[in-house]
């Protein structure tokens, strides 16, 4: 069944996921040479979801999750990286990303890195994916909070390198935000330690249901839930606590913003399950606390609030981030309803929106590499001299919107099906209602980049360098793909919210 | 003719003439940008692409004809999305009236495009194709997912083509275009199909209908009339008040563009989709017996009559003919929603009849754009001296909507009318017959205006001299034209297939009237 043999590392694969984009991350701090230190982060970016891949179908074709004990030391003791279904997917996500956009980055960072820093930034960017997979991976609480912390101070920096001195104020405020998520989410992990005595996620579970039931634990273990829902909230960009996200992306460096918007608060919605799933169970987690009714609320009011914001954007890389704490509410609203179709769909929109969003983001990112600006007045008329590159923008668009052929339309007919299947009829409209309001954003900047004259900027533009357009037109083409064959995603998808849901309802 | 055209497919199997069918204008749309420098190739590659395609399509009609239902399924794409085609009668008789439609519209498009040189042409003819190959794939699709797909992709192959102009204005209308028809059709008609599934487990077409009306798990006719009403609302296309405003807003486009919304395309999709919708998604048995369908019949018979009315006070030409078309629309919907046999054979009729009639109004209004640059009513005093064979076709086509022998609206408003017998509301046959008489107040003034009245500025006691369209516009208004008469004669050809639509199982006496209405003309050679 596997396609690549590894030989004598096959058993080792987890903790190689990990560990070869961190000693990847040292080795590019001893580089000078910016285009070095990309070839570098090329060569391990495409390691990685070969290795995805390998476990997904190891996982795949067993059924039984991959455990490996780092060090050897068994599960009560040592730190234990679990792959199952849910995670080899999102790893795959996640590394499928940062290889993508490599070939793009050559010319992005050189463009819009000052040349000492670049390897700096590809420091960053490693220490990133490292983080993000390792969040995925391992089945240690705390662990996965140090991760989480990894992957969080290297995209403070990512952002702070942005060109735009906003970016450094931007960065400021992800770093107060994301760190009082991470500190609520160390003090519901302290909780739970209390109140369970461990930290493996597995043992968690199982040593749950005593400590709830035990009157003087159970409220330290329903505030624990609180704050780990407050926490992974905060670093999903949930509604209302999204605010540190537009400007985030807004100023950012092209790449980082591409790589963040795809994965990062994928990789926080992934902890969010894994916690409320696996860990407490859908039982516990919905039922002891209003958490259903309260996110269910808040993802609706993010679908149409953050929607509404991006219409009103003048700045394109602002739009869609409200576009993208938008769509993090379409996948929060699936774990909501938390039924086979709506968390197939939630897991569904994990993938697709992952890449539609970085299609459209890069897109951005060789506008503003021939620009040097993606405001609308700036970008209006680009389309006649970059058509292709806004070709691809207008095809990931239509799958934000969700169009029929589209992966967009398959995420929302799991999710309007998962709330049919709940009777909530109301919240079907609010699905499409929602959507109706992506076709007012995207077809406003369409209106501006293919029927507006031409701007000063944009008449001097010339179409991207292929070594953009290649990145671009795999991710957009896979918006289409994606929308006829789902076998990679939704049956995937399917089969992890068995696992996730099965036996206990 | 007909026997030489299947002679030429014959080895290929009905699926294959499909899976052409869908590609050939799809694979034109791809070769059209490769000619963009030689403007006489790339309208030979959509010349020629018409032609295959209509050799493909009815080569497909003996064949269907004789009881064949082709099918394609191309792939599942999720569990109960299934991208697949199945030829019924009334997709049949659609796919015949789009492909042959295109290719009259492209020998006009080439007149008309070029006599105004307009910019952008190849962008033009590449969205043509693709809206053309959408329509192909909505006419064959066999169930609510592949139509719904075809729909969606047919909305947004046309926004450019309503754009076209790129005027403010142009920029618009798009707007208008783009938000009520994407907008009813993800807001009302996704989710109507979304609660088919949950309701039934299937989005597959079904001659009875896949919606339980009676037995045990009949829905409440409550259920069964709000589902009809997303659908109904949700098909934008259709153009039911008030979801009509993208219609006349959309005259903004080049002619050619307006002869594809209101006779090859678009608005027939809509209204083909209300047919299918209801007989296959509902069942006319179900509609009928649980009188879900009697808000409809009262709502259409509005539109018709209210629509009329405001064609009259229009002093655009082409906003006249849109809102003539919202009303011959309604009458479709009107004839869905009677769900008696005669008024389904009727409305599939007038589907037909009225793309001739309409798709000859909208090239004589073009014609006269592109020879004089007169775009209003008022402006028309005299032109028909000017131009006599135009304005002969634009009276032929006004003949046509009226419903006057010889020409081919005849027919439809017979079955219609008979429809609304068969139903039981006597009043929508007054309602078909004031909406004529409409008909001929807001149409007739202009032929006679064009013709009885003097040219200004033009001396009256000398000769005018001819001033018409380039010929090309002239073939395509000729053959259209002529069309409409044909169809007069040969309406039985069309009978014949639509008689072919499984209604699922009706009362005995529905057929029979049906029957015992049968054309009295002999020709049954039509080919």
């Amino acid at each position: 069944m596997n396609a690549i043999s590894w030989g004598a590392a096959e058993p080792h694969l987890p903790i190689l996921l990990i560990v070869i984009p961190l000693l990847g991350s040292l080795l590019t701090t001893f580089i000078r040479r910016g285009a070095i230190a990309w070839f570098v982060t090329l060569i391990i970016s495409l390691t990685l979801p070969l290795i995805s891949i390998t476990l997904l179908l190891q996982v795949l074709e067993t059924g039984e999750p991959i455990i490996y004990d780092i060090g050897g030391w068994e599960a009560p003791f040592g730190i234990v990286y679990r792959v199952d279904q849910l995670s080899a997917f999102v790893l795959l996500v996640i590394s499928l990303i940062g290889a993508v956009i490599m070939p793009f980055a050559a010319r992005s960072v050189a463009c819009e890195i000052p040349e000492p820093a670049q390897s700096w930034y590809y420091t960053m960017y490693l220490l990133c994916i490292a983080g993000l997979l390792g969040i995925v991976i391992t089945n240690d609480a705390f662990n996965a909070f140090v991760f989480l912390e990894i992957s969080s101070l290297s995209t403070y920096v990512l952002i702070a390198m942005g060109r735009n001195r906003r970016a450094l104020l931007a960065a400021y405020q992800y770093l107060i935000m994301g760190t009082i998520g991470a500190t609520m989410y160390i003090i519901g992990i302290g909780l739970l330690y209390v109140s369970t005595g461990t930290l493996n996620f597995d043992d968690m579970a199982t040593r749950l249901p005593a400590a709830v039931a035990d009157p003087g634990l159970r409220n330290a273990t329903l505030t624990a839930l609180g704050f780990v829902f407050v926490g992974l909230a905060l670093k999903l960009a949930l509604f209302p606590m999204h605010v540190w996200l537009p400007n985030a992306y807004a100023y950012a460096p092209s790449l980082a913003t591409a790589f963040l918007a795809g994965t990062a608060t994928k990789a926080a919605i992934y902890l969010f399950i894994r916690v409320g799933f696996s860990v407490f169970g859908v039982a516990l987690t919905f039922e002891s606390l209003p958490i259903p009714t309260i996110l269910l609320a808040l993802s609706i009011a993010g679908m149409f609030l953050a929607s509404i914001s991006a219409v009103f954007e003048t700045d394109a890389k602002r739009m869609l981030a409200y576009s993208s704490v938008a769509q993090v509410g379409y996948i929060t609203l699936g774990i909501a309803l938390a039924n086979q179709a709506s968390m197939t769909g939630s897991l569904v929109h994990i993938a697709n929106h992952a890449i539609m969003k970085t299609a459209l983001f890069l897109a951005l990112g060789a506008v503003f590499y021939r620009i040097g600006s993606v405001v609308y007045s700036d970008i209006s008329g680009i389309g006649r001299k970059m058509p292709l590159t806004m070709g691809a923008f207008v095809v990931a668009g239509l799958g934000l919107i969700g169009i029929p052929g589209t992966s967009g339309f398959i995420s929302k007919w799991y999710l309007s099906l998962g709330a049919i299947d709940d009777g909530l009829y109301s919240v079907v409209f609010m699905i499409v209602g929602s959507s109706l309001i992506s076709v007012v954003y995207m077809g406003r900047i369409t209106e501006v980049i293919w029927f507006r004259e031409p701007s000063a900027a944009a008449s001097e533009a010339k179409e991207a360098p292929l070594s953009m357009l290649l990145p671009l037109w795999l991710l957009a083409g896979a918006t289409v793909y994606l929308g006829f064959d789902t076998r990679a995603t939704v049956d995937v998808s399917a089969k992890a919210t068995e696992t996730l849901l099965g036996g206990i309802r | 003719m007909l026997d030489y055209i299947t002679s030429l497919t014959q080895g290929m199997s009905s699926s294959e003439l499909i899976m052409a069918a869908l590609l050939i204008p799809a694979a034109a749309a791809f070769l059209i940008p490769v000619f963009f420098k030689i403007p006489n190739l790339r309208e030979a590659v959509t010349l020629i692409s018409a032609t295959l395609l209509a050799i493909c399509t009815w080569s497909l009609y003996p064949r269907v004809m004789a009881g064949e239902v082709p099918e394609l399924k191309v792939w599942e794409v999720a569990p109960g999305l299934e991208l697949a085609f199945k030829i019924e009668p009334l997709g049949m008789l659609f796919a015949l009236i789009a492909s042959t439609l295109w290719i009259v519209n492209s020998i006009y498009s080439i007149g008309y495009m070029r006599g105004n040189n307009e910019q952008r042409q190849t962008q033009f003819y590449v969205c043509f194709a693709i809206a053309i190959s959408s329509t192909l794939a909505l006419a064959f699709s066999a169930n609510l997912f592949t139509l719904f797909l075809a729909y969606e992709i047919l909305t947004f192959s046309t926004y450019p083509l309503v754009t076209h102009k790129g005027t403010p204005e142009a920029m618009k209308a798009g707007r208008v275009y783009m938000m009520l028809l994407v907008g009813t059709s993800m807001v009302l008609l996704l989710p109507a199909i979304l609660i088919t599934w949950g309701l039934t487990g299937t989005l597959d077409f079904a001659a009875d209908g896949i919606i339980p009306g009676d037995g045990a798990e009949a829905l409440p006719p409550i259920v069964i009339a709000g589902l009809l009403a997303l659908f109904m609302f949700g098909i934008g296309k259709a153009a039911v008040m008030p979801i009509h405003f993208w219609l006349p807003a959309a005259m903004v486009a080049p002619t050619p563009v307006s002869a594809l919304l209101h006779a090859v395309a678009v608005v027939k999709a809509g209204v083909f989709t209300v047919l299918k919708v209801v007989i296959y998604v509902f069942g006319i048995d179900t509609l009928s017996s649980t009188g879900a369908n009697t808000w409809i019949v009262y709502l259409a018979s509005f539109c018709v009559l209210m629509a009329s009315i405001i064609a009259m006070n229009q002093d655009n030409l082409k906003a006249r003919l849109a809102y003539s078309t919202v009303s011959q629309l309604a009458y479709i919907v009107l004839a869905a929603a009677l769900a008696s046999a005669a008024s389904i054979a009727g409305g599939a009729l007038h589907i037909l009849m009225h793309a001739f009639a309409k798709i000859t109004l909208f090239f004589c209004a073009g014609a006269i754009y592109v020879a004089h640059k007169k775009t209003e009513v008022s402006q028309l005093d005299g032109i028909g001296k000017q131009m006599p064979l135009t304005m002969i076709a634009f009276l032929i086509g006004t003949l046509s909507i009226i419903g006057l022998p010889p020409f081919g609206g005849t027919w439809s408003k017979w079955f219609l009318a008979l429809g609304a017998l068969d139903a039981g509301y006597q009043f929508a046959i007054a309602v078909f017959m004031i909406s004529s008489l409409l008909n001929i107040a807001y149409l007739m003034p202009i032929v006679s205006r064009a013709f009885f009245r003097p040219l200004p500025g033009h001396p009256e006691d000398k000769p005018v001299p001819i001033a018409e369209a380039p010929t090309a516009c002239l073939v395509a208004i000729s053959i259209t034209m002529l069309g409409c008469i044909a169809l007069f004669f040969y309406a039985d050809t069309a009978m014949d297939l639509i008689e072919l639509i499984d209604l699922g199982n009706q009362p005995a006496n529905a057929p029979a009237s049906v029957d015992g209405a049968s054309l009295p003309t002999g020709g049954t050679d039509g080919r």
